[in-house]
Formats: structure tokens, sequence, C-alpha cells
């Protein structure tokens, strides 16, 4: 017979406090904002889902989300490939490989609101170096306080900087994980560089892969502080991420409603697209 | 398919060897004919792998050659010397099926598709895996792992050479006989020339025509299974071969004469030189009955089919192995150790004749 002891969950308490107080309790009091409207001395109106059918009609919304997921393609396009072929040409044994791992690591070492300062000064034209260098040196037109394709292209390049080394450490990771018996085997099997790379280092890769793949989704489709430091969502919007709109509704306009309604279906769409991206990358697993 | 020889192969992994002691292989010079079955013999460490790896291509020489049906090919990478090699844990590309997986090395290498489909049926057949061909080979156990990396080197009908490097040390003890009896068989199918590298001693003796014994970066002995146990050339083979091993005793020679302490042991080849040797016979020589050296039992072991009986002479221990019920502890009894059959060896090395 089996006795079931109720005491045990005592133990699972405070877990259940840590969770509430951390995660539900601030989702809840978003998701009561999304349904009412706020006015000072903490009054309340009932709305309903007016703010979710506002934002969902409104094309300043989709222009920002069209902004967000064409920033985090781009850079995903970019920080993959890149960071797959650095770890690939990177020194598996010696001296050379803690300089490697240091020199790739700085960058993520950095604060965030530093990378976005640093790289303003560096390309602002006339007083940063970059901007000087292309403007004055190289005489190709470059100004991203003016030019929105400017701008796209700093922000880009600011995020493959900042954001590439973490591709590198861990697909570097699962490329030394690789014992040297199978390079002897594919050598004498008669194996191509490619077909190295295709049936033995990218399958040994593919569960680290997966993980730096969703980390770069989410960290840049929530990206916030870079962006904002670096061109501040403009010129005009062209910059205005998500987060960055978002920011703009919540404080600057004090639209808490329309504010919290947003985090929401943000928050559903970074859900629903890791989602997808996780089921398909291991998908393969389960067969 | 081919005669491998090495030549004054010489092999230090430093870059400046000084002593003898800075070679992993000290001199080696065999010659492997074409199709037979070797094995590769010794302790972790003596450079049997090292050998390997030289005969391969993975590793080059630091001296010497190595040539396959006497040509040259100690300058040429794994891929260009046509050879196959197991490795100790299975090599086996995860995201491929095991068809693919057989066939990868004939693809490589630009082989019509209806002649890999040929070679990949023999192949899967006489492994018996026909019926996992089309399942992802990430999923197989260890052993059929193991199978399709033995496949994989077995797929191309003209390699000179297959090696396999202690392939069975991750298999499970009640499938290892079966694959060793499994690669015996193969070896009879396919006749190329194999090379069997392993610390143990009976995958090297079931599976092997010839077995070349190392030690310390040395081949000690070549030869047949017979050989090894009737007629080590050195105390190491008798010690490492056997179980239990070899006795060594020490002893002397006076005018021709092999002596244990003041008895005479008698052997039926001549013993060149006088002065200290040292006296091997295996526990199977040794004979406990009512004539010879007088010793006492120390202690006996049942093994099953027959008991090891270690016995004090002197202060020396002696093993011998005993079909039938053993004399218990403390009994006095009588060694005498076969003549034909007990050898003297001087540092190391037999110096018995052989008597024709």
């Amino acid at each position: 017979m089996k006795t079931e002891n109720q005491k045990a969950w005592f133990f699972v308490l405070p877990v259940l406090l840590l969770v509430a107080f951390n995660a539900l309790v601030p989702i809840m009091t978003v998701v009561n904002y999304s349904v009412q409207e706020t006015f000072g001395d903490n009054l309340f109106f009932w709305q309903g889902l007016d703010w979710f059918q506002q934002l969902l009609n409104s094309e300043r919304f989709y222009a920002a989300l069209g902004r967000q997921f064409l920033f985090t393609g781009i850079i995903l396009a970019i920080e993959v490939p890149l960071g797959i072929l650095i770890a690939l040409s990177m020194p598996r044994k010696g001296i050379w490989v803690p300089v490697c791992l240091v020199l790739m690591a700085l960058p993520m070492l950095i604060p965030w609101n530093v990378v976005g300062a640093m790289w303003n000064i560096f390309a602002l034209p006339k007083i940063g170096m970059l901007g000087y260098f292309l403007n004055d040196v190289l005489g190709v037109p470059y100004d991203m306080t003016q030019n929105p394709l400017a701008a796209w292209i700093t922000i880009i390049v600011m995020d493959v900087w900042h954001w590439t080394s973490l591709v590198v450490l861990l697909s570097y990771a699962g490329l030394v994980s690789i014992s040297d018996a199978y390079y002897q085997a594919a050598r004498i099997d008669g194996a191509s560089r490619w077909s190295v790379f295709r049936y033995i280092e990218l399958p040994k890769m593919k569960s680290v892969l997966t993980i730096a793949i969703l980390l770069r989704f989410m960290d840049s489709f929530n990206i916030y502080t870079e962006p904002f430091v670096l061109t501040g969502g403009g010129p005009g919007n062209s910059t205005t991420l998500l987060s960055i709109d978002l920011v703009k509704i919540a404080l600057g306009q004090f639209d808490l409603g329309p504010a919290a309604a947003m985090s929401l279906i943000y928050f559903a769409i970074t859900l629903l697209v890791s989602w997808v991206f996780y089921s398909l990358m291991t998908k393969d697993d389960a067969k | 398919m081919a005669e491998i020889r090495l030549e004054h192969l010489r092999h230090s992994y430093m870059p400046n060897p000084q002593g003898p002691d800075d070679y992993a292989l000290k001199e080696v010079d065999v010659t492997w004919e074409d199709g037979g079955a070797y094995a590769l013999l010794g302790p972790s460490g003596c450079g049997k792998s090292t050998l390997l790896n030289i005969v391969s291509g993975l590793l080059a020489p630091s001296e010497g050659r190595i040539l396959f049906d006497g040509q040259d090919v100690t300058g040429l990478p794994p891929d260009k010397r046509n050879i196959a090699q197991v490795f100790q844990f299975p090599v086996i590309y995860d995201t491929m099926t095991v068809r693919q997986n057989l066939a990868f090395p004939l693809k490589n290498r630009g082989v019509a598709p209806a002649r890999i489909a040929e070679r990949v049926a023999e192949i899967a057949a006489m492994l018996e895996v026909e019926d996992m061909l089309d399942t992802r080979a990430a999923h197989l156990s260890p052993d059929n792992k193991q199978k399709i990396s033995m496949g994989r080197g077995l797929v191309r009908d003209d390699v000179n050479v297959v090696m396999f490097d202690e392939p069975l040390t991750v298999i499970d003890p009640h499938l290892k006989w079966k694959l060793r009896s499994k690669l015996k068989e193969l070896h009879q199918r396919v006749r190329a020339t194999m090379i069997y590298v392993t610390h143990d001693q009976t995958e090297a003796l079931t599976f092997a025509d010839k077995v070349v014994v190392m030690q310390e970066g040395e081949v000690v002995q070549i030869g047949t299974p017979v050989e090894l146990f009737e007629r080590p050339a050195h105390t190491f083979v008798g010690h490492f071969i056997g179980s239990p091993g070899m006795n060594i005793l020490p002893g002397r020679v006076d005018a021709g004469q092999v002596m244990l302490g003041d008895v005479a042991v008698p052997m039926a080849g001549r013993v060149a030189g006088d002065g200290a040797v040292e006296i091997g016979v295996r526990p199977e020589f040794v004979e406990l009955g009512d004539t010879g050296l007088p010793a006492t039992v120390a202690r006996v072991s049942d093994v099953g089919r027959h008991a090891i009986v270690e016995a004090r002479l002197g202060d020396l221990t002696v093993k011998a192995k005993v079909e039938g019920t053993p004399p218990p502890a403390g009994t006095d009894v009588r060694l005498s150790f076969r003549p034909d059959r007990t050898r003297a060896y001087r540092d190391g090395w037999n110096v018995t004749e052989d008597a024709a």
C-alpha cells in the first residue's frame, strides 16, 4: 500500500513563493493594467480587450514588429555562420587557446549601455574615428544620425561585434568535445573538408548551436539598451525596434494600459517563435 | 591487399630524442605478409598504437621506412595509402543511416552507385546488419556501432590493410567473443591483411595467425600462438602470455649445466655460456610427483577445470597447473620441469638452443 504524505507540499512552498514573487505577480500586474484604463489617484476603469484590439489594428505596432523581425533575422543570418566559421578556425590546442578565448569573451563583458555609447562615439561623423575615416578619408557619405541605412548598418555591426562571440564560444565548446578518432576516421574514409563539417562537426555542434540560436534570438528580439543609446530609435522612427517603441508608450506617453497589452503580445511572440525554433531544431532527435 | 614491411622504424614524440628511453618505438623491423591475420600484443604504453598510427599514416615516423608491396609510402597521408582502420571507440556518422555509413568511404572515392549498393549489401550480409540498414546509426547499441565501424573498414575491397585498434574495449563481455569470431570469419572470407592491436592475450591469440609481442617500444617475439606458448623467446613473452605466466627462477650455468640452487635442471637444448641466467618454465610444464626438487605446497587456487598450486622451493615460489585433485596446502611434494619446455634466459632473452 502506498501511503500518501501531503507534508511534501511544504518542501515545494519556498520555490512556489519565489516563483510567485519573481514571475507570477509581476506578470499578473501587467495583465491587470492591460485590461484597464488608469488615471492618477489610483483610478482604474475596466476596458476589456480594447487595448489589445487597438494595438493589433495600429500600423505603428506592425511597423515596429517588422523592424524587429528584420533586425533579428539579419543578425542571426550573420552571427550564426560567422560564429561557426570563427570557432572552426580557432586553435584546438596550445598556448593560443586561452588568448583566443579571452579575446572572444571581451566584447560580452562590456556593459550594454557602454557598448551603445562606445559605438555612438565611434560612429559619429566628424568626431568618431569610424565616422571621420569613412566620410573624410574614404569619401563615403556616412551619417547614422541622418541616414536610416547608415543607422541600420551601425546597429547591426554593433550587435555582430558584441554578440558573435557567444556563438563562437558555444560552437567551440561543441568542437573541442569531438575526439580525434573522428577526424582520423574521416581522413581514412577519404572525406572532404565539407563532409567533415557536414557529417562530424555540425552534428556534434548541434545541441550547443540550438542553445546559441535560441539565446541570440531572444536577446536580439528583446534588445533595447544598445540601439537606444546608439540611435535613440532614429533617425525618425527608422530604428525604433519593438522594445524602444514599448518604452516610448509606457514611459514617454505614460499609457500604461496599451503598454501592458503590448508587453503581453511581445512576450507571446517571443515565446511562440522560441518554441517553433526549438521544435524545428530538435525534431530529428526524436526519430 | 599488400605485404607490409617496416624497415628500421623508430619514433619519438620528443623533438630532440637523446637516449633510447626517449623513443616510443625503439627499432622495429617487421614484415606482414599479404593476407595474414596479425595481432599486435603488448601492455598499455608499449608503443603498439604508435606503430599502428605510423602504418596508417596518421603519424610520421622519426626514422625508417614503411613499404606496401615494396613501394615506399612513408610520406603519404592516410587517404593515399588505401588502408582502413577501426578505432577503439566506435566512430560512426550520427546523422547518416547505417547504409549511408557503410557507403561513405566508397562514395568519397567516386565509386559507381551500383557497385556501392552491391558492396554495402555484401558487407551488411557478412556483419548480419541487414535489418538495420535504414535506421539512423546514432540509435544503435555500442556493439552494433562497432560492427558498422568495422563494416566501413571492410567495405572497400582494394584496401592494403585493415587495422583494428583495440576494437572490443567498449563491447560487453558476452558480445566480445561473438564479434571476435565474426572478425576471424570475416578475415577468412575477405583475405585482407589485418592487424589487430590489443593488450588482451585471449583476443590476440584467438584472432591472429601470428602475434607480434611488444614491450617498451620493441618487438620481442613474432610467432604463432603455439610458438609463443611453447617457446617464448623472452621472459616478457613467457610472463605476459599465459595465465598464470611463466615461472622465472634465478639460476646459473656451470659447465653447460643449468643449476637451480645445488640441483641440476635438465633441459633438452644446450645452453651457451656460463654465469647467471633465469630459468623459465610455464606452470603447465611443472609436474608434481615422486622425484625432483623438494617443495612445500603453500597455496592452492581452484580455477575450475584445473588448479593452480603455489609451491615453496626454499624462498622461491613455483606455480604449477594441476589437473585432477591437487595436494592440500602444507603437503611436501617434489617438482620436476619438462626438459623440452624449460629454458634459460640471459638479460631476458632465450639462450637455450632448440633441440631439433
